[in-house]
């Protein structure tokens, strides 16, 4: 455990001097700030609004966008950020020196994993926090059931952030960040193709929809955290293009999505613990 | 009693269709310092890889420190600098010796204390606190080797520790070394600058396509003193008769004869030998044969400049 804190430690310092990081937060800025924006527009707006139920669905639409963008921009985050932390290591060189210490290449694997995710899991939480804050604060606006959506959301990126690191583990730096763009390429299209075959009643299609999900279940948590965010009311009243139009994902997929980062992870351990370096 | 701090037998890594290291068996004693020469591509810097666990093993055995290759406690009784030190550019040179001292399980005081001393013995104290991104690569390099000292090693692999390295800083790191050696610590040195491994090791093996191909003391002198003689008259006699006192006899087409003897206390044997023959003894020179000399003999004249 030493081991894994030290490793997860200087990940830690390190994305504190690392470019990815402030790029990423200056993205983080820049989108709040065109979202606050917007808000602020839209509350100016709303004054000439006339039922309480528009006014709802127009912020829970607003709410939605901007949860969308801060998911969004984590999934790329979470993807972008670990692409080179074992892969790049094993390329320059670095790795040598750390692994002949006494340490367990698993320590290693986690530590990397522990330092990527908590950074990952703060860029979300402050996105999110940024989104729920403006309207808030602007139009006095709170999507509901937040404690069943963030960790919904933090799952998500959490399981990208986890393919990263495993495909480190195999993949060169490019190669990786190629493939784990792809896995959540799959996830996006499998989501959509779900959606699409249920609202037209096609079996086949729906299926294939729920198979994609399984190989890649990241979108489908997003799915399941917007369907949350929404009051049952307006989940019929205001569909919105950055949730589910269709049936959601059960609870059983969220259960998937944990055993597949354990999977995940442990398929990283092995990978790396055979790795010649 | 001295105790095997390095055994292999007959360690064997094929990289797909190319043998890297074929049938190494090595074994080197406490506190030696151990040079392995031979040219690039010979398989030294693999070789350093397995006995490291960084690399498996297609064939063979070997055990570090006693225990298995790989063993974690073993492995904190171990230095490493490999050949290329890279290094977590972004952090200063005392944040990477206090990761790697961590790594080590090392803490607080001691820590921080063991991290000022090797920072001046490397002679890069007043640049501690800069970030590594700014160092020449000699300063580099002296950050790469207080990194192999940071947990006290009684093992110390370097891997080309001079590479890089203006005479200064080659002159640091001998003095390292011998350091090291006066304290009882192993040093298995990796290479091609043959004077710095004269200068250093007690023992060296060449190492040609993955397999050693001779062992040499640098301590024991006897091995590499050439005798060579002006006599007159220069016959069969004088040959076989110096067959007795010393090895390799052959004489010169310019008249000269050669041989090589166990040490210098057998050349004055040799001249009253001559002398009592009735033979008129006009010059004697004797010379170590350099490591240089021993390489290129080794190695023989098929390697070409890698």
């Amino acid at each position: 455990m030493h081991a894994v804190l030290t490793i997860a430690h200087l990940t830690l310092a390190e994305a504190r001097r690392r470019r990815i990081v402030t790029a990423a937060l200056l993205c983080a800025v820049a989108v709040l700030a065109v979202f606050t924006t917007a808000v602020f527009f839209a509350a100016r707006e709303d004054a000439r609004s006339v039922t309480f139920i528009e006014r709802q669905a127009l912020f829970m639409f607003l709410t939605l966008a901007g949860l969308y963008m801060a998911n969004f921009l984590s999934v790329l985050f979470a993807v972008l950020l670990p692409v080179d932390s074992l892969s790049g290591e094993i390329e320059s060189g670095v790795m040598q020196t750390v692994a002949v210490k006494p340490v367990r290449r698993a320590d290693i694997v986690l530590g990397k994993w522990l330092g990527n995710g908590l950074i990952v899991a703060a860029y979300l939480t402050v996105l999110v926090t940024g989104v729920l804050l403006s309207v808030r604060s602007i139009a006095g606006f709170s999507p509901v059931n937040l404690t069943r959506a963030l960790p919904l959301m933090l799952l998500e990126v959490t399981l990208l952030m986890t393919v990263s690191i495993a495909g480190g583990t195999r993949f060169s730096t490019v190669t990786n960040g190629i493939v784990g763009l792809g896995f959540y390429g799959i996830a996006f299209i499998g989501g959509w193709v779900e959606q699409v075959g249920a609202l037209a009643r096609f079996e086949s299609v729906r299926n294939f929809g729920v198979a994609a999900s399984l190989i890649s279940p990241p979108d489908s948590m997003w799915r399941l955290a917007a369907y949350h965010l929404q009051p049952p009311l307006l989940r019929s009243a205001a569909q919105s293009p950055f949730a589910s139009i269709g049936p959601v994902p059960t609870f059983l997929m969220v259960w998937w999505a944990v055993a597949f980062v354990v999977l995940t992870l442990l398929y990283a351990i092995r990978t790396f613990s055979k790795r010649e370096l | 009693m001295t105790r095997t701090v390095i055994e292999t037998q007959a360690l064997r890594k094929q990289f797909g269709s190319t043998l890297a290291v074929s049938g190494l068996s090595l074994s080197v004693q406490e506190g030696e310092v151990f040079g392995f020469l031979g040219p690039n591509g010979a398989g030294k810097t693999t070789s350093v890889k397995m006995l490291l666990s960084l690399v498996e093993p297609t064939g063979g055995s070997a055990r570090v420190l006693g225990a298995p290759v790989g063993d974690r406690a073993s492995r904190a009784r171990i230095g490493f600098l490999p050949e290329h030190f890279r290094f977590h550019d972004c952090l200063t040179a005392r944040e990477l010796l206090r990761f790697h001292g961590r790594l080590h399980g090392l803490r607080g005081y001691d820590l921080e204390a063991r991290i000022d001393r090797l920072m001046d013995r490397v002679d890069l104290l007043d640049a501690a606190d800069r970030p590594l991104r700014g160092y020449s690569k000699g300063m580099l390099q002296r950050a790469g080797l207080a990194q192999a000292l940071i947990n006290n090693p009684e093992l110390v692999f370097l891997d080309e520790p001079t590479s890089g390295l203006d005479p200064l800083g080659r002159f640091l790191v001998r003095d390292i070394i011998s350091e090291l050696r006066a304290n009882g610590t192993t040093v298995f040195l990796n290479s091609h600058l043959l004077g710095e491994v004269e200068a250093t090791c007690n023992r060296v093996a060449f190492v040609k396509q993955g397999r050693i191909v001779r062992e040499l003391s640098l301590t024991d002198s006897s091995s590499r003193l050439d005798v060579e003689l002006v006599v007159t008259p220069l016959d069969r006699t004088v040959i076989d008769g110096l067959s007795q006192l010393g090895q390799d006899v052959e004489s010169t087409p310019e008249g000269k004869i050669r041989l090589r003897v166990t040490s210098e206390a057998v050349i004055p044997d040799i001249v009253r030998w001559l002398v009592s023959r009735g033979r008129d003894v006009h010059a004697v020179h004797s010379r170590r044969k350099s490591l240089e000399e021993w390489f290129l003999d080794v190695m023989g004249d098929d390697q070409r400049p890698g």
